[in-house]
């Protein structure tokens, strides 16, 4: 039989952690891993903050206590930005009960905020009974760029890539959607009431289904007493009015209707109709878009502007590369203080908040009050000299060099495809 | 004069008006989109103009009218010094009679509307429900009528973002009128009083959907919060403290001017806001 022995000296050197053999004894006793953290005798959770934490960036020792213990270097920014989809439940729905399609505008080919806000109703819909959930189903039409289906909450996608559907076919739109009623039979269908195009596709569905569509909604609560078991809140009356109602099958919802999808990741499996769409002799022919002087366009609403700020020297190239390009001109703070713009050309949170789909910030080095006015716009591009500015951070492409070179490049880039174009045709 | 004579109106439009409510203190006036919509039919040349309006015949459907009558009823060469009122009580459902107006007796070969009212549910579906009821083609969110041809209308439809495409529609069609169109010339009072409402009786159709309805002033919606959805003190100071940093973004440092421009180049073009 042997006694247990205590070594006095041993424990003398583990609890005098300077003690030059401190580190060795620790190892040696495999102790060090083990007693990082443990289970106080209370059930909270003590870690020794001789043996845990990390280096923060400025050199100074970091505990983190929410659990999520990030190792020091450059490895964290990367794993921040991809646990929203890694933490994302995912759900499949194989044999869903009823199917609630939803028709997204995509302008540009993307989701915009609003159709993500119109999944987040469908899914409202589709998920109210956890015994038998329903589907959603995307009706994509023409050509588009999205790629996260599933994060937006589709678990159902149907692409018609056919070339009737391309441009303003409103005609052949309907004929598609009808072919998806007459075999699917959804149980709802939801459009955006936004003007890009869902107002006018929603309404027309709606009379050719011969139902009464809900217009503008901007609520929705559960009633069972009602036929759909939907009760909502619609605006009627050029917006003075809030109409409460049953729902109906057809609804055009109003931006914000909805959360969207965040904590969830749909399978969007791919759904194709049996038949082919029949080609329709349409009444309506587009006959393209119409060149609109850009200048003419307000800075609020224009789609792509081409602004300029302290560092644009050259102003004659700036206005030259705005009309090669088909911009609508922009300015910051600075260059309509300096003279150079006109005061209803600023940007920013004085000037006029911008909703663009490409902002080109030329020598604009981003003051808050200008990256505000920007907000809303979808892909920033920044031509600047200073690579630590706060636009460069917001930017989507930067290039970091002379701006008036760039902007000369870029013109002479622009017309030489246009005269190749010239020639070829 | 010959030339007038050997021309007669090739083109017969109705534009339909509705009783619109001033947005502040809530009186009856002609609908702007209405009004725009008459203000188009008017720089039709050579067109005969049918005003139509369906709906209870009381002091603000006559004041509104009046407002349209305003604008048009000095030019009695178009016919558009009268409105013909299809008269339906409050509630009803005023499409079977308006849809057996324009079909019966007035014919027209365009129909202008407004996209919404002003007043009730304002769903903007008339338009939608005659065009379906009829048979004919509608077209939204026009703001000029470039030419009638043989049938066809050449169309300006705005799109958002101040852009503007042109269409072509075969007649008999019914074209909405977008809130950009031309602004509406101002009402004169002597043409108002001096034109005329010529009533017309329809069976009605009582709207039995709306009864079960509550209708309220809007009240104002609520803003949307950010929802942080964090478990842990860490994770919400983090997130109230973050910069915007849009993140993911491609920084070119050290390129030529020319391979700089050839990146934006190519990043407008993906977009496709270069034509």
């Amino acid at each position: 039989m042997t006694l247990p022995r205590r070594d006095p000296r041993q424990e003398r050197i583990v609890r005098n952690r300077r003690h030059p053999e401190h580190d060795r004894l620790m190892d040696d006793q495999g102790a060090g891993a083990a007693m990082v953290t443990w289970t106080g005798p209370s059930g909270v959770r003590r870690c020794d903050p001789h043996r845990c934490g990390f280096i923060g960036p400025n050199g100074i020792k970091r505990i983190d206590r929410g659990g999520s213990q990030q190792p020091m270097g450059n490895a964290a920014p990367s794993a921040g930005r991809q646990q929203p989809t890694a933490q994302r439940r995912h759900i499949e729905i194989e044999s869903p009960a009823f199917l609630v399609t939803v028709v997204p505008d995509m302008p540009g080919g993307r989701l915009s905020s609003h159709d993500r806000d119109l999944l987040g109703l469908a899914r409202q819909l589709a998920d109210a009974d956890a015994q038998s959930p329903g589907a959603v189903l995307a009706i994509v039409m023409g050509a588009h760029k999205e790629t996260q289906w599933g994060d937006a909450g589709v678990d159902r996608l149907m692409e018609c890539g056919d070339s009737a559907l391309e441009g303003y076919a409103p005609e052949a739109r309907l004929g598609a959607l009808e072919a998806v009623e007459r075999e699917l039979a959804p149980r709802f269908w939801l459009l955006p009431d936004a003007a890009t195009g869902g107002a006018d596709l929603g309404r027309r569905l709606a009379a050719r289904l011969g139902e009464r569509p809900v217009t503008g909604l901007w609520s929705l609560e559960s009633a069972p007493e009602t036929a759909q078991g939907w009760r909502c809140t619609t605006r009627g009356g050029a917006g003075s009015l809030d109409i409460q109602r049953p729902l109906s099958r057809v609804i055009l919802a109003l931006e914000e209707c909805a959360e969207p999808v965040s904590e969830t990741h749909h399978a969007a499996s791919v759904l194709t109709l049996s038949h082919p769409l029949l080609p329709l002799l349409s009444r309506i022919e587009d006959q393209g878009r119409v060149p609109v002087d850009p200048a003419s366009i307000a800075l609020a609403e224009a789609e792509f502007i081409l602004s300029a700020g302290n560092g644009v020297k050259d102003w004659e190239g700036f206005h030259h590369a705005a009309r090669v390009l088909g911009a609508t001109e922009g300015a910051s703070r600075v260059a309509v203080d300096d003279g150079f713009m006109a005061r209803d050309r600023q940007v920013g949170a004085t000037g006029t908040w911008v909703t663009a789909r490409v902002y080109v910030a030329v020598g604009i080095s981003g003051a808050i009050q200008h990256l505000q006015g920007i907000q809303r716009c979808d892909k920033v591009v920044a031509i600047n000299k200073d690579p630590d500015c706060d636009m460069i951070k917001r930017a989507d492409l930067a290039v970091i060099g002379d701006a008036g070179e760039i902007l000369s490049a870029l013109v002479a880039r622009v017309e030489q495809e246009r005269e190749e174009q010239r020639d070829a045709a | 004069m010959p030339h007038e004579l050997t021309k007669p109106a090739s083109l017969t439009v109705a534009v339909l008006l509705s009783v619109g409510r001033h947005p502040v203190t809530g009186r009856a006036r002609r609908a702007d989109q209405d009004a725009r919509g008459l203000e188009l039919a008017l720089s039709l040349s050579a067109a005969r103009i049918e005003l139509v309006h369906a709906g209870p015949f009381d002091d603000a459907c006559e004041a509104s009218m009046r407002g349209y009558l305003g604008m048009s009823s000095g030019y009695t060469e178009t016919g558009a010094d009268s409105v013909t009122l299809v008269e339906q009580p409050s509630q009803a459902d005023v499409l079977p009679a308006l849809s057996h107006a324009l079909s019966e007796s007035l014919a027209p070969q365009l129909v202008i509307a407004g996209e919404r009212t002003e007043q009730g549910e304002g769903s903007g579906m008339l338009p939608y429900q005659l065009s379906e009821s009829l048979g004919w083609p509608i077209v939204g969110g026009i703001v000029a009528v470039e030419a009638v041809d043989e049938g066809v209308a050449t169309l300006l439809q705005a799109l958002p973002r101040g852009q503007r495409r042109r269409l072509s529609v075969r007649l008999p069609a019914i074209i909405t009128v977008n809130a950009t169109a031309t602004s509406p010339r101002q009402s004169a009072f002597g043409p108002a009083r001096r034109g005329t409402l010529a009533v017309v009786e329809q069976p009605a159709v009582h709207d039995e959907a709306q009864d079960e309805w509550h209708v309220e002033p809007a009240r104002k919606r609520p803003k949307r919060l950010k929802i942080v959805k964090s478990t842990s003190a860490r994770e919400r100071f983090k997130a109230a403290a973050a910069k915007s940093d849009g993140g993911g973004g491609q920084v070119l440092t050290d390129v030529t001017p020319d391979e700089g421009a050839a990146a934006i180049h190519k990043l407008l073009k993906e977009e496709g806001v270069l034509r």
